[in-house]
């Protein structure tokens, strides 16, 4: 693998050691619980950035994916005892599967059609879900707190589903880097500059991107299923909620979209800035009101995000990070 | 009821087809409108239908302010970076929005006597908006096509760069079909507030129908978007029977993906296919 000689691969490992490593050093739950937001935010935000990045497809409905994904683990794992790594996977790759199908489909559409699409689907699987008997309806599903003891008691079980989360999140970040070091992913970039060109030079552009949908949507759904295993508690409102699909656009967009080090730098950076906001009385009630701002200033004045900014004024950059 | 969802979209088509800029606040433009005429009809006393010009006008000086302010950098990018930049003024609105009245219901109080046909009986409220509806509808299509106006705001839709070196103004122009587009969307909001109560968060279906209403009429035809709208209100009324209000949603994206699929230049198909 040549990758393994670039050092960009190696930053990366660093990172997840210091993810897993620093709360289980100081023992510390609050340090645990805030990386533990951040690594799914990365998840989101760097598998979301392989359709907006890279192939230049806006998904407003990513979160659909890490609903999804919760809902198959929970309803796997109550209603038909599955374990849990079991579990996730299996959503994972059913929602992944479904991604494919559905991808062949609306992904006939371009550009702002797709992206109009996308708030469809949230629409559509919200209604279709709160209707849907079998997973709880509007009430949504609960798991049982047996269901903790085969790892150990509730309390141990948390520190496993955050080694898990790292876990999701390092693959996260190496899937986004693979692919953007490979051929597949070299054009998903030529179908972001130009669809129609790089159909005519041979991009088989609808494949691809129903390729890279349903990849998009494999880890997001592995780290829903693990997200409300953890919650022991799924409904429709929290499974598809659009606002968290939005604040993984602002991550995308903040860190730098198309780079592969932006959305974690992103997503690092927002759930601090929201923890602070959620926190400061003042701010409270308007944490949506700063993501749209800070969305607005990124798009109307610094479209590459932080790591454009990085580029432009350190061009050597270039050769670290991506 | 379907009228006025064709006037909901005639907003959102005006403003697609002539700048290419999807317009994603449009949802909370008309929860906006819902929300000027509850103030103005609960603490100033004026009567519904009479906030309908003051709602006209504030509706376009704020279109106009939103042009200036998001849109006016973005008008020819990718169309990604409009849909962003009209997605973030979105948040803030809303988010502004539920910060200052939560997402409790509102609703307008409306009398207005029904009109009774053999066995049926057509609420006043309804067939007012209606009536407002196919007004506006008109006075949209006179001022398209019937004066210098609209043709600039044609000439500008057909093609940007000619219409400039012909020496129309164009930002002028695109301000101006903004600021219209954003106060049909408001007047909309006012008719529907008539109709059912509000939250908030109301916005989104109807965004929602806009979109379906528009691919359906084709795009930029506010004629051929009022026929969608009265489509669509006919359809829900005769599908509710049948089946759960819920599954409305589901129904209607189904039937926008397979709009967009089977004909991208709008089922009723006035005008030519635009490549996508």
């Amino acid at each position: 693998m040549n990758l393994l000689r670039r050092p960009f691969f190696w930053i990366i490992g660093a990172v997840i050691l210091v993810f897993a490593l620093a709360p289980a050093y100081h023992g510390n739950v609050e340090l645990r619980e805030s990386l533990l937001l951040a690594t799914v935010y990365i998840t989101l935000a760097s598998s979301l950035n392989m359709m907006l990045g890279y192939a230049g497809y806006v998904n407003f409905g990513s979160i659909v994916f890490f609903g999804l994904g919760g809902y198959f683990c929970v309803w796997l794992m109550s209603a038909h005892g599955w374990p849990l790594a079991a579990a996730a996977l299996a959503g994972g790759v059913a929602v992944s599967a479904a991604g494919l199908l559905f991808g062949l489909g609306i992904l006939r559409l371009r550009g702002a059609y797709f992206a109009l699409s996308t708030i469809g689907v949230i629409e559509a699987v919200n209604a279709f879900v709160t209707n849907f008997a079998p997973w709880g309806g509007s009430s949504g599903m609960y798991l049982s707190p047996v269901l903790f003891e085969p790892l150990g008691g509730a309390r141990h079980a948390l520190w496993t589903i955050y080694y898990l989360l790292v876990a999701v999140m390092g693959m996260s970040l190496y899937l986004s880097y693979a692919v953007k070091r490979s051929k597949f992913g070299l054009g998903l970039l030529a179908i972001g500059q130009n669809e129609g060109a790089a159909s005519v030079l041979g991009v088989p552009a609808p494949r691809y991107k129903a390729i890279v949908y349903s990849l998009s949507a494999f880890l997001p759904a592995v780290a829903g299923g693990l997200y409300f295993f953890k919650g022991a508690f799924i409904q429709p409102p929290d499974a598809f909620d659009l606002q968290l699909s939005t604040e993984v656009i602002v991550i995308a967009m903040l860190g730098g979209q198309g780079t592969v080090a932006g959305p974690a730098i992103g997503a690092f950076l927002y759930e601090q800035l929201r923890g602070w906001l959620l926190t400061s009385p003042t701010f409270a009630n308007f944490q949506l009101v700063v993501a749209g701002a800070l969305l607005l200033a990124i798009v109307l004045f610094a479209p590459g995000g932080l790591m454009g900014s990085l580029y432009r004024r350190w061009p050597r950059l270039r050769g670290f990070l991506e | 009821m379907g009228a006025v969802y064709g006037l909901a979209a005639m907003g959102i088509t005006l403003i697609w087809g002539v700048m290419d800029v999807i317009n994603l606040t449009h949802g909370t433009m008309i929860v906006a409108g819902m929300f000027s005429a509850y103030l103005l009809v609960g603490s100033a006393g004026v009567p519904v239908y009479a906030t309908l010009p003051i709602v006209l006008v504030g509706g376009f000086v704020a279109g106009v302010a939103l042009y200036t302010i998001a849109v006016q950098r973005v008008v020819g990018q990718a169309p990604l970076m409009s849909l962003l930049s009209t997605f973030s003024v979105n948040l803030m609105l809303i988010g502004m929005g539920t910060a200052v009245w939560g997402t409790v219901l509102f609703n307008v109080p409306v009398a207005l006597p029904g009109l009774s046909l053999g066995r049926y009986t057509f609420p006043g409220t309804h067939l007012m908006s209606a009536a407002i509806t196919v007004l506006l509808a008109g006075a949209l299509y006179l001022l398209l096509y019937h004066t210098r106006i609209g043709k600039a705001v044609r000439a500008v839709s057909g093609n940007r760069e000619a219409a400039e070196l012909v020496g129309i103004p164009t930002r002028r122009v695109l301000a101006l079909s903004f600021g219209l587009g954003v106060a049909l969307a408001c007047v909309s909001g006012v008719l529907i507030a008539t109709l059912f109560p509000f939250t908030v968060l109301s916005g989104d279906p109807y965004l929602l129908k806009s979109f379906v209403v528009t691919i359906l009429g084709g795009l930029g035809n506010p004629v051929g978007a009022l026929i969608a709208g009265v489509l669509l209100g006919l359809f829900e009324g005769l599908t509710t029977p049948f089946m759960p209000v819920s599954w409305i949603p589901v129904i209607e994206f189904a039937l926008f993906v397979v709009a967009l699929i089977a004909f991208p230049g709008g089922v009723l198909g006035l005008r030519s296919a635009r490549p996508h």
